[in-house]
């Protein structure tokens, strides 16, 4: 049963999946443009602008729920040149515009990391907005998880019962240095796209819209998120305090809620 | 043209690559008087061993059948019943889902027939409806042929086991107990215990040989294994690997172990304003050595702990 024709079929099939792979690359490519379209219109954006930003993800999502990424620029920033806003899509998730970190002049080195949604093989991208307006992608491609890894809550339960709870996590501060800082708030981060069988309705979805971070009246970073966010959304990055003052983080939801908490510095 | 080609490769690759496990190498083993499980192999699940990755199997009393989790596909479901009927012509009267994961729940549909009470905890119809469409899209990737005729089964609310009472199903003069437990290995874990010979069926509250999945609680887990130790069951079956003895330990020690270790290690990097990065880097990794299919979940699990031992 192994002759000619088996062979045949075989080299066949192989030449089938091969087609069939490149018409799963076309399609990833119709997908971003599309996206490209309606995010950012007929804007020109520079690929592989590795001169500019760093995107770094895992190449597989260990946990669907939970896939730790983060942007470094590769230029300080400086008030006659900066990066203003960093776009985050995910092409495959469900809202593929998942993040947009407003951020200050102030900063120095951006170094950003975040936490999110991967539930299927995607283009990730990092798309840094310059204070001239001009776009500077890198993208990276990640695997999903396998098995029973799902982007669903572990203990949605335990996640309702700290709801709003917040943490602002960092070393003892010194003027001058550059310091890293976590924000992290305590919230499900619902999608509204999971289906509730004993109502027989979609879960009203409830998720962090933004975080502001300001440092002494000013603001640092402000992040416009979305359900790719992961639950319980954390937000770490590096700032120097050049005074004492207070650090404060500021979050709302979509249900109109507002969570805060400040350090003194 | 090119519809009929793929088609055509399609069975040729089927053809080919039949698929390993057929009915007549499906075999189940008896732990204790009435009282059979099929093992899962410690592999990822995929079309060639139908899902068949978890321990999953049956209780026979004197009037009818329990079936504890069903299988990793719908075809798994229909080898496990196959293999029901050549030791009993009783009613399948109960199938017990330990918990929502594909890998226990998938072969449902296949008593269907049956016209089982369906049973399990009080939360695991929102872990399934939570999880549902991903799961469906995932494993009907992965499984081909073998998910065909997957439902995913809603378990009424009589037979529903909440936390903190026990539930006793009668299979006749066999009575089995059902305990649900809080957030551990997930959200809606349920152990099976059969009073009759003292056998503990864990689901995967246990695993052995097997590296864990993490999908719940790392605190919570610790602490249900403490208890699910202190029962003293004559005979133990656990989700994942070797039914064994009351009388062998190394099954619980090796998976506290681990998840102590994991957690001691993190907490460290955590108080230090490490990320998960670092501590999927550095983590457990004397673990290694110790377990099947450390590669495909340990980082998972460093993940799924560190999100959680941020909150203490």
């Amino acid at each position: 049963m192994m002759g000619r024709n088996t062979i045949f079929w075989a080299v066949m099939a192989v030449f089938m999946s091969h087609s069939l792979i490149a018409n799963a690359a076309t399609a990833e490519e119709d997908l971003w443009s599309g996206l490209k379209q309606t995010y950012f219109g007929d804007r020109e954006i520079h690929e592989n602008a590795d001169d500019v930003l760093i995107l770094e993800a895992p190449t597989r999502a260990e946990d669907a729920a939970i896939v730790p990424i983060s942007v470094k620029s590769v230029q300080p920033q400086t008030t006659e040149r900066y990066i203003k806003n960093i776009h985050i899509i995910i092409d495959k998730n469900p809202m593929p515009y998942s993040a947009n970190f407003h951020l200050s002049p102030t900063l120095g080195d951006i170094d950003i990391a975040t936490r999110v949604r991967v539930d299927q093989y995607t283009d990730m991208r990092a798309i840094a907005e310059m204070n001239d307006g001009s776009l500077h992608m890198v993208s990276k491609f990640v695997k999903a998880s396998g098995g029973c890894s799902a982007p669903a809550g572990k203990d949605m339960e335990a996640a309702m019962a700290r709801l709003g709870k917040m943490q602002i996590r960092m070393r003892e501060a010194s003027i001058g240095e550059t310091t890293k800082a976590q924000v992290v708030v305590s919230h499900p981060n619902n999608s509204g796209l999971q289906f509730d069988q004993k109502t027989r309705g979609y879960i009203p979805p409830h998720y962090v819209k933004e975080i502001v971070i300001d440092f002494a009246d000013e603001n640092l970073i402000t992040l416009e998120a979305g359900i790719s966010i992961s639950e319980d959304p954390s937000i770490r990055f590096n700032f120097t305090p050049q005074k004492h003052g207070v650090l404060k983080a500021i979050v709302n939801d979509s249900k109109q809620m507002t969570y805060s908490m400040d350090k003194q510095i | 043209m090119r519809i009929f080609i793929s088609f055509l490769s399609i069975m040729v690759s089927s053809s080919v690559f039949a698929s390993s496990l057929q009915a007549d190498s499906y075999k189940v083993k008896q732990v204790a008087e009435g009282i059979f499980y099929h093992q899962g192999s410690h592999e990822e699940a995929d079309a060639e061993n139908l899902g068949a990755i978890a321990n999953v199997g049956f209780i026979i009393g004197e009037q009818c059948i329990a079936v504890i989790d069903s299988g990793g596909s719908f075809q798994e479901g229909k080898l496990l019943r196959k293999v029901i009927r050549q030791h009993s012509d009783l009613p399948i009267c109960y199938v017990i889902n330990t918990h929502v994961h594909p890998d226990h729940v998938l072969g449902n549909a296949a008593f269907n027939t049956d016209k089982p009470e369906f049973v399990g905890h009080e939360k695991l119809p929102a872990a399934m409806a939570s999880r549902q469409q991903h799961f469906a899209r995932q494993f009907s990737e992965i499984l081909g042929d073998a998910y065909e005729g997957t439902e995913f089964i809603f378990i009424e609310a009589k037979t529903l086991v909440k936390v903190g009472s026990s539930l006793t199903l009668e299979l006749g003069n066999r009575p089995l107990i059902l305990t649900a437990f809080t957030t551990a290995h997930t959200d809606h874990d349920l152990t099976v215990y059969d009073e009759k010979t003292s056998t503990l069926w864990t689901g995967d509250l246990l695993f052995v040989e097997r590296i864990p999945a993490l999908d719940g609680s790392i605190n919570g887990w610790i602490d249900a294994l403490e208890t699910l130790v202190e029962c003293n069951a004559a005979m133990i079956v656990p989700g994942h690997g070797t039914a064994f003895t009351g009388e062998q330990s190394e099954g619980w020690q090796d998976l506290l172990r681990y998840l102590t270790t994991i957690r001691e290690e993190i907490r460290v990097i955590i108080n230090d304003m490490g990320t998960i990065e670092q501590a999927i880097n550095s983590v457990g990794t004397q673990e290694a050595e110790k377990w099947k299919l450390f590669e495909e979940y340990h980082r998972r699990n460093i993940t799924a702990a560190f999100v959680e031992l941020e909150w203490e």
